[in-house]
């Protein structure tokens, strides 16, 4: 039950880009083709998730444990680029198809805030998802994560769909480009506020 | 990096510069939000007030200033292959100690804007300017850039947050229109952010950008 | 822009070197800003929490530090205000599930379980709506003095006494949960420090007949 409540609250209740705000720079970047969103997506997911990891286990057993929280933000960012930087090298070598599909994502990836948004989130805030509001276990944390990169994903794939027929309208000059999709973006957001009190 | 050459090529248009272009040029020329479309998700998610949308400018260009100046000293030092991360974690220690600044003296305004204080390190905005201009000025001239983007930044957010604020909740900086009641909601909400942003983009391009 | 040419060319250690210190300086830099501002910070919570206390339970008395206690399998912050010695009202920090998340409330419970007074410390309510358990004065005002003796402690849909919110049920329902928490921990607390008092009783009492023994 808990877990069902984490997922869907994490992609839909609490969209991370329609939501939250977070990763908003990348969205309106690369949704321009479904190809490059879905690619894109697929490097957060995976980049999300394995900082979120990284970031817990870091804070717990170093920050925490030595009383350094305030080199949160510091480390965090540090870590977040390190892994990215890793992540690039390691598939370059390990899976190169892989790497041509995510490879051009992976460096935008550093200063994409959702990564590190999330980072942040899931070890300072506390949550509930049904059960009385506590502190994120690693498992919830890493989950919880990786929900949140889906729903990421699911925003960005939408909107993709959405901007691909946009492409063919004839809109007015002014609203060319930026404008209009900051529009779409804006009803796609009403229709995900339809979600918010299910979880 | 894509925002970082996007902005390489704005820079190339802004070679002779006076002191006094480098601190107005924010306000349209070269507006973060409404022209180089940088820093959106601070604009979108604090602006759900003008006060809101003024404490996240103003913090932005606190850390902009600083960042801009240290970067601008320490860059002739640095060797190039390590260049960004030095300079995140300049960054990153400026928005640290905005953070503590703030917990200690406005804990209100940090508990508002709270997640999107430390997300100042990933700003395009800052990283963007110390790539693209304080890496290559003089100290006193990335202070001045520092002050004017940051200008440039806090006045859109300033009137995104006044706009939404008087839409949403018929009042502006916190004082309500007397005799009002709740106002369109919707706009002090996530769609409305997007919306709002979405048109005032418009009338941006067709009213004060136009060329 | 400038005659100045861009950066040293990288070797190892010139790299390894520069992201070492710089790291150091920043952490350095940070860990003396850290010292210095800690009392501030401390300072300011304290002040915080003092007050949103103090809102919720009578003037007069002396507050305790923070204590916790746990029923029904979840666990509260609680603090007692004390006159001559005795237990006169708890403040309890109560968390419950609201409409768009955790809804934090600080509630004052006198010892006769009437409610002193409720402030909102955290929540995430729809705004104009649900939000407005912060604003409303009349929903606000229906707290003081809630006697859960007299009044049931659910909404007036519910079959309760307690006004909700228009067009905000499910975040009134929560508001009310919250508080019916925080009362029902005020009264195992309260039947807690008389069962020790009994026991204290039951004691002096044994002593005595320990005396009469001989």
């Amino acid at each position: 039950m808990e877990i069902l409540l984490i997922i869907v609250s994490a992609i839909f209740v609490n969209n991370i880009v329609l939501a939250q705000f977070l990763g908003i720079c990348p969205y309106l970047g690369v949704s321009n083709k479904l190809s490059t969103a879905t690619g894109m997506s697929l490097a957060v997911c995976f980049v999300i998730t394995l900082a979120t990891l990284v970031t817990y286990l870091l804070n717990k057993y170093l920050l925490v444990a030595f009383g350094l929280e305030f080199l949160q933000t510091i480390a965090f960012i540090l870590v977040i680029a390190a892994l990215v930087q890793m992540v690039e090298i390691v598939l370059k070598k390990v899976s190169p198809s892989l790497y041509q599909a995510l490879g051009i994502f992976l460096p935008l990836i550093t200063t994409n805030c959702a990564v590190l948004g999330v980072a942040i989130n899931v070890v300072t805030k506390e949550f509930t998802f049904g059960l009385p509001s506590h502190m994120l276990g690693l498992g919830e944390a890493v989950l919880y994560a990786f929900a949140t990169s889906l729903g990421y994903g699911v925003a960005m794939v939408l909107f993709a769909g959405l901007r691909e027929h946009l492409a063919l309208c004839d809109v007015p000059k002014a609203f060319k480009g930026v404008p209009i999709a900051l529009v779409t973006v804006g009803i796609l957001a009403m229709a995900f506020m339809g979600f918010s009190g299910i979880a | 990096m894509l925002m970082t050459r996007m902005m390489m090529t704005k820079m190339k248009e802004e070679k002779k510069m006076t002191k006094f272009q480098l601190i107005t040029k924010g306000l349209v020329k070269d507006n973060p939000t409404f022209v180089l479309l940088l820093g959106m998700c601070p604009t979108l998610a604090t602006t759900t007030s003008a006060i809101n949308g003024l404490s996240m400018g103003l913090a932005t260009l606190f850390v902009l200033v600083l960042s801009n100046m240290v970067i601008s000293a320490i860059a002739p030092v640095v060797p190039d292959k390590v260049h960004i991360p030095v300079y995140i974690v300049v960054i990153a220690t400026f928005v640290t100690l905005l953070q503590l600044l703030m917990q200690a003296y406005v804990p209100d305004i940090y508990a508002t804007l709270g997640l999107f204080i430390p997300l100042i390190v990933v700003n395009c905005i800052v990283l963007g300017r110390a790539e693209a201009f304080a890496s290559k000025n003089s100290v006193l001239d990335s202070a001045l850039d520092g002050i004017g983007v940051g200008i440039g930044f806090t006045v859109s957010l300033t009137v995104l947050g006044l706009v939404r604020e008087l839409l949403g909740s018929l009042s502006a900086f916190g004082w309500k229109i007397p005799g009002t009641g709740d106002g369109m909601l919707a706009f002090v909400m996530a769609p409305g952010a997007f919306l709002c942003l979405g048109y005032l983009m418009v009338l941006f391009n067709k009213y004060i950008a136009k060329k | 822009m400038g005659g100045r040419s861009m950066a040293v060319k990288s070797n190892l250690t010139n790299m390894v070197l520069c992201l070492f210190t710089t790291c150091l300086v920043c952490g350095a830099i940070l860990a003396g800003v850290y010292a210095l501002t800690a009392a501030p910070i401390a300072e300011t919570s304290a002040k915080i929490l003092r007050a949103s206390i103090g809102a919720v339970l009578p003037e007069e008395g002396e507050l305790s530090e923070p204590q916790e206690a746990s029923l029904a399998g979840q666990t509260y912050e609680y603090y007692t205000l004390k006159q001559d010695d005795e237990v006169v009202a708890y403040a309890v920090k109560s968390t419950v599930v609201g409409f768009g998340g955790p809804l934090t409330l600080m509630v004052g419970v006198t010892s006769d379980g009437v409610v002193y007074n409720t402030s909102v410390l955290a929540h995430s309510e729809t705004p104009g709506l649900g939000a407005k358990c912060n604003t409303d004065e009349k929903f606000m005002a229906q707290w003081k003095g809630f006697d859960t003796t007299e009044k049931i402690l659910s909404v007036k849909k519910d079959g309760g006494d307690v006004d909700a919110i228009t067009a905000s049920t499910i975040t009134s329902r929560a508001y009310t949960q919250a508080v019916a928490n925080a009362v029902a921990l005020a009264a195992s607390l309260k039947g807690a420090d008389e069962a020790d008092d009994a026991d204290d009783q039951d004691d002096d009492d044994k002593d005595e007949g320990g005396e009469e023994n001989d």
